[in-house]
Protein backbone atom coordinates (compact mmCIF):
# COMPACT_ATOMS: atom_id res chain seq x y z
CA UNK A 1 0.00 0.00 0.00
CA UNK A 2 1.32 3.43 -0.74
CA UNK A 3 -0.29 6.53 1.69
CA UNK A 4 0.45 9.74 1.82
CA UNK A 5 1.32 9.66 5.77
CA UNK A 6 4.41 8.34 7.17
CA UNK A 7 4.42 5.40 9.12
CA UNK A 8 4.75 6.03 12.27
CA UNK A 9 8.34 3.67 12.31
CA UNK A 10 9.49 5.85 9.60
CA UNK A 11 8.48 9.08 12.03
CA UNK A 12 10.31 7.60 14.93
CA UNK A 13 13.51 6.83 13.20
CA UNK A 14 13.61 9.82 10.75
CA UNK A 15 13.53 11.81 13.99
CA UNK A 16 15.65 9.66 16.36
CA UNK A 17 18.33 9.88 13.62
CA UNK A 18 18.62 13.72 13.53
CA UNK A 19 18.78 13.39 17.46
CA UNK A 20 21.50 10.84 17.09
CA UNK A 21 23.06 13.30 14.87
CA UNK A 22 22.73 16.42 17.39
CA UNK A 23 22.38 15.52 20.56
CA UNK A 24 26.19 14.84 21.45
CA UNK A 25 27.41 18.36 20.68
CA UNK A 26 25.22 19.11 23.91
CA UNK A 27 27.30 17.17 26.06
CA UNK A 28 30.51 19.54 25.34
CA UNK A 29 28.66 22.29 26.37
CA UNK A 30 27.42 20.56 29.72
CA UNK A 31 31.23 19.31 30.27
CA UNK A 32 32.66 22.46 30.14
CA UNK A 33 30.59 23.58 33.47
CA UNK A 34 31.39 20.32 35.57
CA UNK A 35 33.48 20.67 38.56
CA UNK A 36 35.02 17.37 38.25
CA UNK A 37 38.62 18.27 35.91
CA UNK A 38 40.16 14.44 35.59
CA UNK A 39 37.38 12.55 34.32
CA UNK A 40 34.24 12.48 32.16
CA UNK A 41 32.20 11.01 35.14
CA UNK A 42 28.32 11.67 34.36
CA UNK A 43 26.40 13.20 35.34
CA UNK A 44 28.88 16.00 36.83
CA UNK A 45 28.89 16.16 40.29
CA UNK A 46 28.37 19.90 40.15
CA UNK A 47 28.92 22.79 38.18
CA UNK A 48 30.81 25.86 38.37
CA UNK A 49 32.01 29.03 35.70
CA UNK A 50 35.19 29.01 36.71
CA UNK A 51 36.65 27.01 33.91
CA UNK A 52 35.84 30.05 31.23
CA UNK A 53 37.90 32.03 33.58
CA UNK A 54 40.94 29.65 33.83
CA UNK A 55 40.95 29.46 30.06
CA UNK A 56 41.34 33.25 29.81
CA UNK A 57 43.70 34.18 32.39
CA UNK A 58 45.52 30.96 33.19
CA UNK A 59 45.68 29.12 30.13
CA UNK A 60 48.55 31.37 27.73
CA UNK A 61 49.20 28.33 25.62
CA UNK A 62 45.91 28.75 24.59
CA UNK A 63 46.26 32.33 22.64
CA UNK A 64 49.22 31.66 19.91
CA UNK A 65 47.31 28.89 18.45
CA UNK A 66 44.10 30.76 18.14
CA UNK A 67 46.12 33.35 16.76
CA UNK A 68 47.79 31.51 14.18
CA UNK A 69 44.70 29.46 13.36
CA UNK A 70 43.13 32.88 12.67
CA UNK A 71 45.29 34.04 10.27
CA UNK A 72 45.65 31.31 8.82
CA UNK A 73 42.10 30.87 7.81
CA UNK A 74 41.81 34.53 7.01
CA UNK A 75 44.72 34.27 4.50
CA UNK A 76 43.38 30.66 2.82
CA UNK A 77 39.85 32.06 2.46
CA UNK A 78 41.21 35.21 0.35
CA UNK A 79 42.88 33.08 -1.77
CA UNK A 80 40.25 30.01 -1.97
CA UNK A 81 37.66 33.38 -2.80
CA UNK A 82 40.50 34.94 -5.51
CA UNK A 83 41.13 31.38 -7.06
CA UNK A 84 37.74 29.74 -6.64
CA UNK A 85 35.85 33.24 -8.44
CA UNK A 86 38.42 32.75 -11.09
CA UNK A 87 37.41 29.19 -11.77
CA UNK A 88 33.83 29.66 -11.80
CA UNK A 89 34.19 32.20 -13.86
CA UNK A 90 36.10 30.60 -16.42
CA UNK A 91 33.96 27.29 -16.29
CA UNK A 92 30.66 29.11 -16.53
CA UNK A 93 31.97 31.03 -20.12
CA UNK A 94 32.65 28.70 -22.18
CA UNK A 95 32.92 24.98 -23.18
CA UNK A 96 36.68 24.12 -23.74
CA UNK A 97 39.11 21.55 -24.08
CA UNK A 98 39.92 20.32 -20.39
CA UNK A 99 36.89 21.78 -18.48
CA UNK A 100 36.02 18.00 -17.31
CA UNK A 101 39.55 17.27 -16.01
CA UNK A 102 39.66 20.86 -14.51
CA UNK A 103 36.58 20.16 -12.78
CA UNK A 104 37.85 17.15 -11.33
CA UNK A 105 41.11 18.70 -10.47
CA UNK A 106 39.06 21.58 -8.44
CA UNK A 107 36.62 18.83 -6.37
CA UNK A 108 40.27 16.17 -6.18
CA UNK A 109 41.89 18.03 -2.81
CA UNK A 110 38.76 17.35 -1.15
CA UNK A 111 37.12 13.99 -2.53
CA UNK A 112 40.73 12.32 -1.45
CA UNK A 113 41.02 11.57 2.00
CA UNK A 114 42.88 14.68 3.82
CA UNK A 115 45.30 12.11 5.12
CA UNK A 116 46.65 11.73 1.44
CA UNK A 117 46.60 15.61 0.82
CA UNK A 118 48.66 16.12 4.08
CA UNK A 119 51.01 13.62 2.87
CA UNK A 120 51.08 14.96 -0.67
CA UNK A 121 52.52 17.93 1.16
CA UNK A 122 54.61 16.74 3.46
CA UNK A 123 56.14 14.50 0.75
CA UNK A 124 57.02 17.95 -1.60
CA UNK A 125 58.21 19.89 1.11
CA UNK A 126 60.73 16.81 1.97
CA UNK A 127 62.03 16.64 -1.90
CA UNK A 128 62.34 19.99 -1.94
CA UNK A 129 63.64 21.26 1.60
CA UNK A 130 60.90 23.75 2.37
CA UNK A 131 61.13 23.87 6.07
CA UNK A 132 57.44 24.24 7.92
CA UNK A 133 55.55 28.37 8.22
CA UNK A 134 52.61 29.55 8.40
CA UNK A 135 52.80 29.46 4.32
CA UNK A 136 53.19 25.30 4.64
CA UNK A 137 49.54 25.14 6.32
CA UNK A 138 47.96 28.04 3.59
CA UNK A 139 48.89 26.29 1.25
CA UNK A 140 47.20 23.43 2.12
CA UNK A 141 44.03 24.89 3.64
CA UNK A 142 43.76 27.05 0.28
CA UNK A 143 43.95 24.09 -2.11
CA UNK A 144 41.10 22.67 -0.53
CA UNK A 145 39.15 25.71 -0.07
CA UNK A 146 39.13 26.40 -3.49
CA UNK A 147 36.47 23.93 -4.24
CA UNK A 148 33.84 25.47 -1.38
CA UNK A 149 34.22 29.20 -2.62
CA UNK A 150 33.73 27.82 -6.26
CA UNK A 151 30.59 25.58 -5.63
CA UNK A 152 28.90 28.71 -4.03
CA UNK A 153 30.01 31.05 -7.59
CA UNK A 154 29.27 28.27 -10.16
CA UNK A 155 26.07 27.52 -9.19
CA UNK A 156 25.20 31.03 -8.57
CA UNK A 157 26.35 32.12 -12.04
CA UNK A 158 24.36 29.19 -13.55
CA UNK A 159 21.10 30.78 -12.48
CA UNK A 160 22.34 34.21 -13.41
CA UNK A 161 21.16 34.91 -16.88
CA UNK A 162 23.41 35.73 -19.79
CA UNK A 163 21.13 38.77 -20.97
CA UNK A 164 22.57 41.12 -18.13
CA UNK A 165 26.11 41.25 -18.97
CA UNK A 166 24.97 41.93 -22.97
CA UNK A 167 22.78 44.65 -21.95
CA UNK A 168 25.39 46.27 -19.52
CA UNK A 169 28.02 45.86 -22.66
CA UNK A 170 25.15 47.09 -25.01
CA UNK A 171 24.93 50.10 -22.24
CA UNK A 172 28.39 51.27 -23.05
CA UNK A 173 30.23 49.53 -19.76
CA UNK A 174 33.66 48.27 -20.30
CA UNK A 175 34.30 44.54 -18.82
CA UNK A 176 35.36 46.15 -15.51
CA UNK A 177 32.52 48.27 -15.22
CA UNK A 178 30.26 45.33 -15.97
CA UNK A 179 32.31 43.42 -13.28
CA UNK A 180 32.52 45.60 -10.89
CA UNK A 181 28.55 47.42 -11.24
CA UNK A 182 26.64 43.94 -12.81
CA UNK A 183 28.36 40.70 -11.88
CA UNK A 184 29.52 41.42 -8.24
CA UNK A 185 26.32 42.89 -7.09
CA UNK A 186 24.85 39.37 -8.32
CA UNK A 187 27.29 37.07 -7.03
CA UNK A 188 28.66 39.06 -3.96
CA UNK A 189 26.02 36.75 -1.42
CA UNK A 190 27.45 33.59 -2.83
CA UNK A 191 30.72 34.23 -2.64
CA UNK A 192 30.21 35.78 1.12
CA UNK A 193 28.22 32.25 1.63
CA UNK A 194 31.65 30.44 0.02
CA UNK A 195 34.11 32.51 1.83
CA UNK A 196 31.97 31.90 5.46
CA UNK A 197 32.64 27.99 4.70
CA UNK A 198 35.87 28.22 4.10
CA UNK A 199 37.01 30.23 6.91
CA UNK A 200 34.88 27.73 8.81
CA UNK A 201 36.48 24.46 7.13
CA UNK A 202 40.25 26.22 7.59
CA UNK A 203 39.86 26.91 10.82
CA UNK A 204 38.30 23.66 11.95
CA UNK A 205 40.81 21.68 9.41
CA UNK A 206 43.04 19.40 11.81
CA UNK A 207 44.05 16.50 9.33
CA UNK A 208 45.77 18.20 6.73
CA UNK A 209 47.42 20.58 8.86
CA UNK A 210 49.19 18.09 11.26
CA UNK A 211 51.27 16.84 7.91
CA UNK A 212 52.44 21.10 6.67
CA UNK A 213 52.99 22.43 10.39
CA UNK A 214 55.96 20.86 11.95
CA UNK A 215 55.41 22.49 15.38
CA UNK A 216 53.15 25.03 15.25
CA UNK A 217 49.86 24.55 16.52
CA UNK A 218 46.63 25.54 15.87
CA UNK A 219 43.85 25.65 17.67
CA UNK A 220 42.46 22.39 16.26
CA UNK A 221 46.26 20.69 16.74
CA UNK A 222 46.22 22.17 20.52
CA UNK A 223 43.24 20.42 21.00
CA UNK A 224 44.08 17.30 19.71
CA UNK A 225 46.75 17.06 22.12
CA UNK A 226 44.25 17.90 24.74
CA UNK A 227 42.52 14.97 24.23
CA UNK A 228 45.25 12.77 23.64
CA UNK A 229 46.83 14.03 26.42
CA UNK A 230 44.45 15.66 28.86
CA UNK A 231 44.98 17.94 31.73
CA UNK A 232 42.20 20.33 32.51
CA UNK A 233 39.62 18.69 30.70
CA UNK A 234 36.66 21.42 31.22
CA UNK A 235 39.10 23.86 29.87
CA UNK A 236 39.35 21.54 26.16
CA UNK A 237 35.16 22.08 26.19
CA UNK A 238 35.75 25.92 26.80
CA UNK A 239 38.03 26.09 23.59
CA UNK A 240 35.55 23.31 22.04
CA UNK A 241 32.49 25.80 22.00
CA UNK A 242 34.91 28.42 20.85
CA UNK A 243 35.59 26.26 17.87
CA UNK A 244 32.45 25.39 17.39
CA UNK A 245 30.88 28.66 17.23
CA UNK A 246 33.48 29.95 15.16
CA UNK A 247 32.11 26.96 12.54
CA UNK A 248 28.61 27.11 13.45
CA UNK A 249 27.83 30.67 13.02
CA UNK A 250 29.47 31.00 9.25
CA UNK A 251 27.21 27.83 8.20
CA UNK A 252 24.15 29.41 9.39
CA UNK A 253 25.24 33.01 8.06
CA UNK A 254 26.14 31.00 4.88
CA UNK A 255 22.86 29.28 4.86
CA UNK A 256 21.14 32.35 5.14
CA UNK A 257 22.68 34.29 2.58
CA UNK A 258 21.77 31.52 0.00
CA UNK A 259 18.44 30.18 0.84
CA UNK A 260 16.11 29.40 -1.70
CA UNK A 261 18.96 28.85 -4.36
CA UNK A 262 20.41 25.77 -5.03
CA UNK A 263 23.71 26.36 -4.24
CA UNK A 264 22.78 26.09 -0.63
CA UNK A 265 26.23 25.23 1.77
CA UNK A 266 26.24 22.33 -0.75
CA UNK A 267 27.86 19.04 -0.88
CA UNK A 268 31.34 19.94 -0.87
CA UNK A 269 33.17 19.38 2.39
CA UNK B 1 24.96 61.39 -39.59
CA UNK B 2 28.68 61.04 -39.01
CA UNK B 3 28.59 59.64 -35.44
CA UNK B 4 29.27 55.79 -35.59
CA UNK B 5 27.19 53.54 -33.36
CA UNK B 6 30.20 52.67 -31.29
CA UNK B 7 31.51 53.91 -28.75
CA UNK B 8 35.02 55.39 -29.08
CA UNK B 9 37.65 53.44 -27.11
CA UNK B 10 38.42 55.84 -24.11
CA UNK B 11 40.62 54.60 -21.77
CA UNK B 12 43.09 51.13 -21.34
CA UNK B 13 40.25 48.97 -20.19
CA UNK B 14 38.16 50.17 -22.99
CA UNK B 15 40.51 49.41 -25.15
CA UNK B 16 41.15 45.62 -22.62
CA UNK B 17 37.38 45.42 -23.42
CA UNK B 18 37.35 45.61 -26.97
CA UNK B 19 40.34 42.66 -27.01
CA UNK B 20 38.54 40.39 -24.59
CA UNK B 21 35.21 40.86 -27.32
CA UNK B 22 37.73 39.88 -30.29
CA UNK B 23 39.84 36.95 -28.60
CA UNK B 24 37.61 35.57 -25.69
CA UNK B 25 40.21 32.60 -25.89
CA UNK B 26 42.67 35.14 -24.36
CA UNK B 27 40.16 36.29 -21.11
CA UNK B 28 39.65 32.70 -20.31
CA UNK B 29 43.30 31.51 -20.57
CA UNK B 30 43.67 34.54 -17.93
CA UNK B 31 40.97 33.46 -15.85
CA UNK B 32 41.81 30.24 -15.36
CA UNK B 33 45.50 30.81 -15.35
CA UNK B 34 45.99 31.96 -11.65
CA UNK B 35 43.58 28.41 -10.34
CA UNK B 36 45.15 25.96 -13.02
CA UNK B 37 48.58 26.70 -11.72
CA UNK B 38 47.89 26.91 -8.08
CA UNK B 39 45.96 23.76 -8.65
CA UNK B 40 48.68 22.32 -10.96
CA UNK B 41 51.45 23.26 -9.15
CA UNK B 42 50.48 22.96 -5.33
CA UNK B 43 48.44 20.02 -5.58
CA UNK B 44 49.11 17.68 -8.52
CA UNK B 45 52.56 18.55 -8.25
CA UNK B 46 52.61 17.44 -4.31
CA UNK B 47 50.45 14.05 -6.02
CA UNK B 48 53.63 13.52 -7.78
CA UNK B 49 56.35 14.03 -5.04
CA UNK B 50 53.83 11.11 -2.86
CA UNK B 51 54.30 9.10 -5.65
CA UNK B 52 58.25 9.86 -5.82
CA UNK B 53 58.86 9.44 -2.33
CA UNK B 54 57.01 6.10 -2.48
CA UNK B 55 59.43 4.76 -4.79
CA UNK B 56 62.80 5.74 -2.49
CA UNK B 57 63.74 3.66 0.45
CA UNK B 58 65.01 4.34 4.00
CA UNK B 59 68.06 3.01 4.45
CA UNK B 60 67.98 0.82 7.58
CA UNK B 61 71.02 1.86 9.70
CA UNK B 62 71.12 5.55 9.06
CA UNK B 63 67.86 6.29 8.61
CA UNK B 64 68.30 8.63 5.72
CA UNK B 65 66.01 8.70 2.86
CA UNK B 66 67.82 7.27 -0.66
CA UNK B 67 66.57 9.14 -3.57
CA UNK B 68 67.17 5.83 -5.68
CA UNK B 69 63.95 4.31 -7.50
CA UNK B 70 63.13 0.83 -5.66
CA UNK B 71 60.12 -0.95 -5.59
CA UNK B 72 61.60 -2.31 -1.52
CA UNK B 73 59.38 0.22 -0.11
CA UNK B 74 55.93 -0.89 -1.80
CA UNK B 75 57.42 -4.78 -0.90
CA UNK B 76 57.30 -3.79 2.67
CA UNK B 77 53.59 -3.12 2.51
CA UNK B 78 52.69 -6.62 1.99
CA UNK B 79 54.46 -7.78 5.69
CA UNK B 80 52.23 -9.86 7.58
CA UNK B 81 51.80 -6.29 10.10
CA UNK B 82 51.28 -3.96 7.26
CA UNK B 83 48.55 -6.29 5.45
CA UNK B 84 46.49 -6.59 8.84
CA UNK B 85 46.69 -2.65 8.93
CA UNK B 86 45.40 -2.43 5.38
CA UNK B 87 42.50 -4.92 5.71
CA UNK B 88 41.46 -4.09 9.44
CA UNK B 89 41.38 -0.22 7.57
CA UNK B 90 39.06 -1.80 4.85
CA UNK B 91 36.97 -3.75 6.80
CA UNK B 92 36.31 -0.99 8.86
CA UNK B 93 35.11 1.06 5.84
CA UNK B 94 32.77 -1.13 4.25
CA UNK B 95 31.02 -1.99 8.06
CA UNK B 96 30.58 1.99 8.65
CA UNK B 97 29.55 2.32 4.80
CA UNK B 98 26.87 -0.16 5.61
CA UNK B 99 25.48 1.28 8.72
CA UNK B 100 25.06 4.51 7.40
CA UNK B 101 23.47 3.14 4.50
CA UNK B 102 20.79 1.33 7.00
CA UNK B 103 20.85 4.80 9.25
CA UNK B 104 20.63 7.53 6.63
CA UNK B 105 17.73 6.23 4.52
CA UNK B 106 14.52 6.41 7.25
CA UNK B 107 16.11 10.28 7.02
CA UNK B 108 16.13 10.57 3.78
CA UNK B 109 12.83 8.88 2.81
CA UNK B 110 11.29 11.51 4.89
CA UNK B 111 12.97 14.39 4.28
CA UNK B 112 12.58 13.27 0.41
CA UNK B 113 9.06 13.09 0.59
CA UNK B 114 7.09 13.75 3.37
CA UNK B 115 8.88 17.02 4.89
CA UNK B 116 7.25 19.96 3.51
CA UNK B 117 7.94 23.42 4.16
CA UNK B 118 9.71 24.48 7.96
CA UNK B 119 10.19 20.56 8.06
CA UNK B 120 11.76 20.65 5.10
CA UNK B 121 14.23 23.15 5.72
CA UNK B 122 14.62 21.78 9.52
CA UNK B 123 15.97 18.66 8.29
CA UNK B 124 17.91 20.25 5.61
CA UNK B 125 19.86 22.50 8.51
CA UNK B 126 19.40 19.18 10.70
CA UNK B 127 21.57 17.43 8.38
CA UNK B 128 23.91 20.44 6.69
CA UNK B 129 25.12 21.00 10.39
CA UNK B 130 26.40 18.20 11.69
CA UNK B 131 27.65 17.99 8.42
CA UNK B 132 29.75 21.38 8.38
CA UNK B 133 30.66 21.78 12.72
CA UNK B 134 33.79 20.89 13.70
CA UNK B 135 34.63 17.57 13.19
CA UNK B 136 37.41 17.48 16.26
CA UNK B 137 34.46 19.09 18.58
CA UNK B 138 31.96 15.96 17.56
CA UNK B 139 34.97 13.22 17.83
CA UNK B 140 35.47 14.77 21.42
CA UNK B 141 31.68 14.49 22.40
CA UNK B 142 31.60 10.86 21.81
CA UNK B 143 34.82 10.44 24.12
CA UNK B 144 32.84 12.14 26.95
CA UNK B 145 29.87 10.06 25.98
CA UNK B 146 31.25 6.70 25.72
CA UNK B 147 33.85 6.86 28.69
CA UNK B 148 33.36 4.30 31.45
CA UNK B 149 32.31 6.86 33.97
CA UNK B 150 30.38 8.68 30.59
CA UNK B 151 26.67 9.34 29.81
CA UNK B 152 26.02 5.83 28.37
CA UNK B 153 27.40 3.60 31.25
CA UNK B 154 25.36 6.05 33.43
CA UNK B 155 22.16 5.52 30.64
CA UNK B 156 22.66 1.68 30.74
CA UNK B 157 22.88 1.76 34.68
CA UNK B 158 19.62 3.18 34.62
CA UNK B 159 17.91 1.65 32.79
CA UNK B 160 19.25 -2.22 33.58
CA UNK B 161 20.90 -2.37 30.27
CA UNK B 162 24.46 -2.33 31.13
CA UNK B 163 24.48 -6.15 30.79
CA UNK B 164 24.29 -5.40 26.95
CA UNK B 165 27.31 -3.28 26.65
CA UNK B 166 29.16 -5.62 28.70
CA UNK B 167 28.45 -8.38 26.59
CA UNK B 168 29.50 -6.53 23.97
CA UNK B 169 32.79 -5.73 25.31
CA UNK B 170 33.73 -9.59 25.74
CA UNK B 171 33.30 -10.43 21.97
CA UNK B 172 36.35 -10.94 20.68
CA UNK B 173 37.62 -8.72 18.77
CA UNK B 174 35.72 -5.71 20.55
CA UNK B 175 37.34 -5.94 23.55
CA UNK B 176 37.90 -2.95 25.39
CA UNK B 177 37.41 -1.55 29.05
CA UNK B 178 34.97 0.46 27.84
CA UNK B 179 32.96 1.28 24.58
CA UNK B 180 35.59 4.19 24.40
CA UNK B 181 38.80 1.78 24.07
CA UNK B 182 36.89 -0.84 22.03
CA UNK B 183 36.80 -0.94 18.40
CA UNK B 184 33.06 -0.96 18.70
CA UNK B 185 33.37 2.27 19.86
CA UNK B 186 36.23 3.85 16.83
CA UNK B 187 32.97 2.37 14.48
CA UNK B 188 30.26 4.53 16.07
CA UNK B 189 32.28 7.41 16.08
CA UNK B 190 32.98 7.07 12.49
CA UNK B 191 29.42 6.26 11.71
CA UNK B 192 27.93 9.50 13.55
CA UNK B 193 30.50 11.47 11.49
CA UNK B 194 29.82 10.28 8.03
CA UNK B 195 26.58 9.58 7.94
CA UNK B 196 25.16 13.40 6.80
CA UNK B 197 27.68 12.58 3.91
CA UNK B 198 25.19 9.38 2.99
CA UNK B 199 22.04 11.39 4.12
CA UNK B 200 22.88 14.12 1.24
CA UNK B 201 23.23 11.90 -1.77
CA UNK B 202 20.62 9.33 -0.79
CA UNK B 203 17.91 12.20 -0.07
CA UNK B 204 18.58 13.87 -3.78
CA UNK B 205 18.44 10.31 -5.27
CA UNK B 206 14.70 10.00 -3.57
CA UNK B 207 13.56 13.24 -4.17
CA UNK B 208 13.85 12.13 -7.80
CA UNK B 209 11.24 9.07 -7.43
CA UNK B 210 8.07 9.85 -8.98
CA UNK B 211 5.27 9.54 -7.00
CA UNK B 212 3.15 7.89 -9.70
CA UNK B 213 5.58 5.26 -9.66
CA UNK B 214 4.89 4.12 -6.13
CA UNK B 215 0.72 4.71 -6.73
CA UNK B 216 1.31 2.48 -9.87
CA UNK B 217 3.23 -0.42 -7.70
CA UNK B 218 0.89 -0.53 -5.02
CA UNK B 219 -1.86 0.10 -7.58
CA UNK B 220 -0.67 -3.51 -8.99
CA UNK B 221 -0.98 -4.63 -5.71
CA UNK B 222 2.47 -5.00 -4.29
CA UNK B 223 2.73 -4.53 -0.28
CA UNK B 224 4.87 -1.89 1.25
CA UNK B 225 8.15 -4.17 1.38
CA UNK B 226 7.69 -5.01 -2.24
CA UNK B 227 7.61 -1.08 -3.34
CA UNK B 228 10.17 -1.02 -1.36
CA UNK B 229 12.52 -3.52 -3.06
CA UNK B 230 11.59 -3.36 -6.26
CA UNK B 231 10.93 0.68 -7.12
CA UNK B 232 12.55 2.28 -4.09
CA UNK B 233 15.70 0.64 -3.40
CA UNK B 234 16.40 0.22 -7.17
CA UNK B 235 16.03 4.07 -7.89
CA UNK B 236 17.94 4.91 -4.94
CA UNK B 237 20.71 3.37 -5.40
CA UNK B 238 22.76 5.92 -7.27
CA UNK B 239 22.68 7.56 -4.22
CA UNK B 240 23.22 5.27 -1.91
CA UNK B 241 26.56 4.34 -3.88
CA UNK B 242 27.44 8.36 -4.48
CA UNK B 243 27.15 8.76 -0.76
CA UNK B 244 29.01 5.02 0.44
CA UNK B 245 32.00 6.56 -2.23
CA UNK B 246 31.75 9.43 0.49
CA UNK B 247 31.99 6.75 3.80
CA UNK B 248 34.40 4.27 2.28
CA UNK B 249 36.48 6.81 1.00
CA UNK B 250 37.17 9.18 4.56
CA UNK B 251 36.94 6.04 6.79
CA UNK B 252 39.99 4.71 4.72
CA UNK B 253 42.19 7.62 4.65
CA UNK B 254 40.77 8.88 8.72
CA UNK B 255 43.37 8.97 11.57
CA UNK B 256 41.89 10.68 14.39
CA UNK B 257 39.02 8.56 15.56
CA UNK B 258 41.25 6.08 16.19
CA UNK B 259 43.22 7.49 17.80
CA UNK B 260 41.01 9.15 20.26
CA UNK B 261 38.39 6.30 20.80
CA UNK B 262 39.70 2.90 19.99
CA UNK B 263 42.12 0.83 21.18
CA UNK B 264 44.63 2.17 19.35
CA UNK B 265 45.32 -0.80 16.78
CA UNK B 266 46.46 1.04 14.19
CA UNK B 267 44.50 1.57 10.83
CA UNK B 268 46.26 2.42 7.05
CA UNK B 269 45.64 7.12 8.02
CA UNK B 270 47.34 6.60 11.40
CA UNK B 271 50.16 4.27 9.99
CA UNK B 272 50.62 6.81 7.11
CA UNK B 273 50.52 9.87 10.07
CA UNK B 274 52.96 7.47 12.49
CA UNK B 275 55.49 6.73 9.54
CA UNK B 276 56.17 10.71 8.40
CA UNK B 277 56.32 11.84 12.19
CA UNK B 278 57.91 9.72 14.80
CA UNK B 279 59.46 7.17 12.85
CA UNK B 280 61.00 9.35 9.85
CA UNK B 281 60.14 6.70 7.53
CA UNK B 282 58.64 9.40 4.81
CA UNK B 283 58.85 6.79 2.02
CA UNK B 284 57.20 4.30 3.58
CA UNK B 285 54.56 6.55 4.68
CA UNK B 286 53.70 7.81 1.11
CA UNK B 287 53.66 3.82 -0.03
CA UNK B 288 50.98 3.29 2.51
CA UNK B 289 49.19 6.68 1.60
CA UNK B 290 48.52 5.47 -2.19
CA UNK B 291 46.81 2.22 -1.05
CA UNK B 292 44.06 4.30 -0.82
CA UNK B 293 44.22 6.11 -3.89
CA UNK B 294 44.15 2.58 -5.55
CA UNK B 295 41.23 0.82 -2.94
CA UNK B 296 39.35 3.81 -3.86
CA UNK B 297 39.81 3.76 -7.71
CA UNK B 298 39.14 -0.24 -7.44
CA UNK B 299 35.89 0.84 -5.78
CA UNK B 300 34.92 3.32 -8.29
CA UNK B 301 35.73 1.22 -11.70
CA UNK B 302 33.28 -1.26 -9.89
CA UNK B 303 31.06 0.99 -9.46
CA UNK B 304 31.28 2.64 -12.85
CA UNK B 305 30.47 -1.14 -14.16
CA UNK B 306 27.88 -1.61 -11.53
CA UNK B 307 26.04 1.37 -13.33
CA UNK B 308 25.80 3.17 -10.45
CA UNK B 309 26.89 6.61 -12.25
CA UNK B 310 24.38 6.22 -15.70
CA UNK B 311 21.75 7.53 -13.53
CA UNK B 312 23.21 10.48 -11.89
Amino acid sequence: MHSDRPSLLLKITAIGGLLFLHLPILFIFLYAFTTEERTYQFPPPGLTLKWFSVAWFDRPDIWPPLYLSLKVAAIATVLAMILGTLAAAAMSRARFFGRDQLSLLIILPIALPGVITGMSLRSAFGIMDIPFSTWTIVLGHATFCIVIVYNNAVARMRRLSGGIMEASADLGANAFQTFRYVLLPNLGSALLAGGMLAFALSFDEVIVTTFTAGQQSTLPIWMLNELVRPRQRPVTNVVAIVVFAATFVPILIAYYLTRGGSETAGMGK
Amino acid sequence: MSHSAVLPARSLADRLTGTFWRRPGLLLALLILPPLLWLGVVYLGSLFALLLQSFYSIDEFSGVVKEEFTLKTYAELFRAQNLDIILRTVLMAAAVTLACAVLAFPIAYFAARYAKGGWKAAFYLGVMLPLWSSYLVKVYAWKLILAKEGVLTWAAEGTGTGFLIDGLLTIPGLEGSSLSTSPFGTFLVFVYIWLPYMILPMQAALERVPTSMLEASADLGATRGQTFRTVILPLAMPGVIAGSIFTFSLTLGDYIIPQIVGNSSRFIGLAVYQLQGTAGNIPLAAAFAVVPIVIMLIYLTLAKRAGAFDAL
